[in-house]
């Protein structure tokens, strides 16, 4: 590419979570972007969908965003590129993706284009082969380095790609690229440093759009943004009528998620935003310059990893009684000590999530006194099995029922329940990965493969 | 010497995942006097938040003033990571709330 300029537009910060707007999307395709792109994933979610290998958003709404995107990157004949395919970015989740860009290329009768897909999972084997040969695999966010034991823990594990597949893949001459679990920043960085924009401005600009229309205001989500690269500068500019990208708004998103705003670590390196300046360009855009990328020396890849803990049940309990009410910690600590008596010699776990004293921030709640007139006790329970799991929930649901509280007046029941049962949840799982893996070749882990679509 | 409480003089006061293992809070200003009226007086510090949420002070990952968008940012360490069994908060967007009504005391005119 020859181009002094390349734009890029981003309908969505993450893919289907809710359907895209449409408005501002069409607006943005009025400005012939040179690439449209979102990402599709997130280790937001929670460690669940990795470990069951699912998506938590509908079907219906990931075609929906994709048919989208796919019809007018085609008609404009522009790449499209996709993230982290299908929320959590594993390889049945690529697979998925470029199912449903094959059956939307024949609804719309679109000739014949290549889709460049990649695979990020890791096979444990791999790592246990590292860790054999003495190599360290560093954990982050104050986590220990990796031990076989956590890997012996995990079901599903995930390498966060950088820039390469996606080079790799627009190398292979991709119209349409399904990225497995990749950094957000960098779908949009690849492009821009395949043309020979500097990693700096590059990264930026992955940095900057990938949570599309948050970097604008007010607070608006699924809305476009656009997102233009030249030598010199990043401009991001709001595509929706009443939005705007604001110097403040610009900043203000290098915060978004992250617990530096002046920093953002990518496989390969690490971005420094300490010195950009931002200008108000046009009403509606924002012009950012001086960000700087700093390669790291040996190259590294973050992992991801999710890990069964069991299958799990759930059963909710109301209170109303202000004498139970200010001895709850007793009633819970008699269906513990219950389902202990029951349960004592088995693993299982048995949580109780208390809405009216602290069910949202559990220890850091610093309001300790109860003001509520009634309560309501979610209780956890989990166990190898659904049938044990489904037993802990009810012994630890129905022992609050059954507490025995010295001075009660009603003695017909401690806890109002809205059914007798207790119902299945989806399985508990944590994330027992969060490390970064040293590797030879930044491609190392990652497979760019290519297939056909249309007619 | 009155007060004003945070939540009359920030525009944002917010809680966000940081990753896996870390929760983020962001408290910005619209107001370039209210930002720094907020940060002189000293009230958001490490220590303070420790305090408020009742953890030791390791547990603080980051503290930053960020003028570029006239805000103060900090983060802290998760007991668990998110979405892990037993936990109420999976993205960590409701952990903000012990913050909206902190005293800040008013400049002396």
């Amino acid at each position: 590419m020859s181009n002094d300029t390349l734009k890029f537009l981003c309908p969505t910060g993450h893919l289907s979570t809710i359907p895209i707007k449409k408005g501002s999307f069409y607006l943005g395709v009025k400005e012939k972007p040179d690439f449209i792109l979102a990402d599709s994933g997130s280790d937001d979610i929670g460690p669940v969908p990795l470990g069951t290998d699912t998506s938590p958003n509908p079907l219906e709404w990931q075609k929906h965003d994709l048919e989208l995107m796919l019809v007018e990157s085609r008609k404009l004949g522009v790449p499209m590129i996709i993230g982290s395919a299908g929320d959590t970015g594993s390889n049945s989740r690529v697979d998925m993706f470029v199912n449903i860009i094959k059956e939307l290329a024949e609804k719309h009768n679109i000739p014949k284009f290549k889709v460049g897909y990649f695979y990020s999972q890791v096979d444990k084997e791999y790592l246990i082969n590292k860790l054999n040969k003495g190599q360290i695999i560093e954990g982050l966010d104050g986590r220990p380095n990796l031990t076989i034991e956590d890997i012996n823990k995990t079901d599903h594990i995930l390498a966060v790609a950088g820039v390469h597949p996606y080079i790799k893949a627009l190398e292979m001459g991709a119209d349409v690229i399904i990225g497995g679990r990749g950094s957000d920043c960098a779908i949009f960085a690849a492009p821009a440093i395949k043309a020979g924009f500097s990693e700096d401005l590059s990264y930026y600009l992955g940095k900057v759009m990938e949570c599309a229309s948050f970097c604008a205001e007010p607070y608006m989500g699924k809305e476009s943004i656009l997102g233009t690269i030249s030598k010199d500068d990043v401009k991001v500019k709001a595509l929706h009528p009443d939005a705007a990208c604001t110097i403040s708004s610009v900043a203000g998103h290098a915060m978004y998620e992250r617990s530096n705003p002046n920093y953002e670590h990518v496989a390969g390196g690490m971005l420094d935003m300490s010195n950009c300046k931002y200008e108000q360009y046009d009403a509606k855009t924002c012009r950012i310059t001086g960000p700087k990328f700093i390669p790291t020396e040996q190259y590294k890849v973050k992992l991801e990893g999710s890990g069964k803990i069991g299958e799990r049940y759930i059963g909710i309990a109301g209170v109303r009684d202000p004498y139970t009410i200010e001895h709850i910690d007793d009633v819970i600590q008699w269906a513990r000590d219950e389902t202990k008596e029951r349960f004592g010699n088995i693993d299982y776990h048995l949580y109780y999530h208390v809405y009216g004293k602290n069910g949202v921030m559990g220890d850091l709640e610093p309001i300790k006194e109860i003001r509520s007139h009634e309560l309501c006790i979610v209780v956890e329970g989990i166990a190898s099995t659904k049938e044990i799991a489904q037993e802990v929930a009810m012994m630890g649901l129905k022992q609050l029922f059954y507490a025995r509280l010295p001075e009660v007046k009603g003695t017909a029941g401690s806890v109002a329940l809205p059914f007798d049962e207790v119902l299945p949840a989806p399985p508990a799982y944590r994330w027992t990965m969060n490390h970064i893996v040293p590797v030879d070749d930044p491609m190392e882990l990652f497979t760019v493969m290519m297939t056909v679509a249309g007619k | 010497m009155g007060t004003k409480k945070l939540h009359e003089l920030a525009k944002t006061i917010r809680s966000k995942n940081a990753g896996v293992d870390k929760i983020t809070f962001d408290i910005i200003f619209k107001k370039k006097e209210n930002y720094y009226l907020v940060k002189k007086s000293k009230v958001l510090t490490k220590e303070s938040i420790a305090k408020l949420y009742n953890i030791p002070m390791e547990r603080i990952a980051d503290f930053v003033e960020f003028e570029p968008a006239l805000a103060i940012k900090f983060t802290i360490y998760r007991s668990k990571p998110s979405g892990s069994e037993g936990e109420g908060d999976i993205y960590g967007c409701q952990q903000y709330a012990p913050l909206l009504d902190l005293e800040i005391p008013q400049a002396n005119v």
